[in-house]
């Protein structure tokens, strides 16, 4: 199997569903397949990233562990679409990783495949 | 061209299982095909062949059914979604002491690697209830 670059991009907040989770479980498989894997973080989405989540009240596992082990399965690349920060208050300060801004539509330009979760 | 769909939507709630199901057997009359459907998320309830809807509304069941025998499609379902809503197996029922199965026939039960691998082995992949 040929190395692809996959581009994870996740639109849901990190609560109330499984969305991110599942994205998430997808860009470490990915990962562990020995595939380049980016994620980009849209809308709602920007919220997995917030610093200091607790578990969620109903039982779930929360998805904080899993950004705190993406180094370890070399997926370096965070993007972040800025306007989706502004629009719900945040700043980097707020964030638990480093991210970097790309612009949305040049990013998935750049990957052979992109899931949308 | 081989297509990969991912359906993330169940049936009869979301418009995604029924789009990817027409979109898959339209395929053919356009000389392509739909390789692999893999089924993540509330996707997985498509694969339950308890699935019973009335009369007058498509039936999905036979028609995911009739898509795998006429076209060689892989129904690929991610085996930890489906374990934990329900949808498992002979084999699995067995190993967690369950009194029945509920995965319809031409449906298999697989781990999410197969996403990335029909992702990264066919021509196009298409995304259905995201």
């Amino acid at each position: 199997m040929t190395s692809k670059r996959i581009l994870i991009v996740l639109r849901h907040a990190p609560h109330g569903s499984s969305w991110s989770r599942e994205g998430l479980e997808a860009a470490l498989v990915g990962a562990a397949l020995g595939q380049e894997v980016s994620l980009l973080f849209m809308g709602d989405g920007v919220f997995t990233l917030c610093s200091e989540q607790q578990v969620g009240a109903l039982g779930q596992k929360g998805t904080a562990p899993m950004i705190d082990v993406l180094p370890m399965y070399d997926i370096e690349r965070l993007c972040v679409d800025e306007q989706a920060l502004i629009a719900r208050g945040l700043e980097t300060k707020d964030l638990m990783v480093a991210i970097e801004y790309v612009d949305p539509a040049e990013l998935i330009a750049e990957h052979d495949i992109v899931l949308t979760f | 061209m081989n297509y990969a769909l991912i359906v993330y939507g169940a049936p009869y709630s979301q418009q995604a299982a029924h789009s990817a199901l027409r979109f898959a057997e339209a395929l053919p009359h356009r000389g392509h095909r739909a390789a692999t459907v893999f089924f993540y998320h509330d996707g997985i309830y498509n694969a339950t062949r308890l699935m019973t809807p009335p009369q007058d509304e498509p039936n999905l069941r036979q028609r995911w059914s009739l898509l795998a025998k006429a076209h060689n499609t892989s129904l690929l379902v991610c085996v930890a979604s489906a374990l934990k809503r329900g949808i498992v197996d002979n084999k699995e029922a067995r190993r967690h002491g369950l009194d029945g199965d509920s995965l319809a026939p031409e449906f298999e039960l697989t781990g999410l690697g197969q996403l990335l691998d029909a992702a990264l082995t066919h021509d196009c992949v298409v995304t259905f209830g995201a």
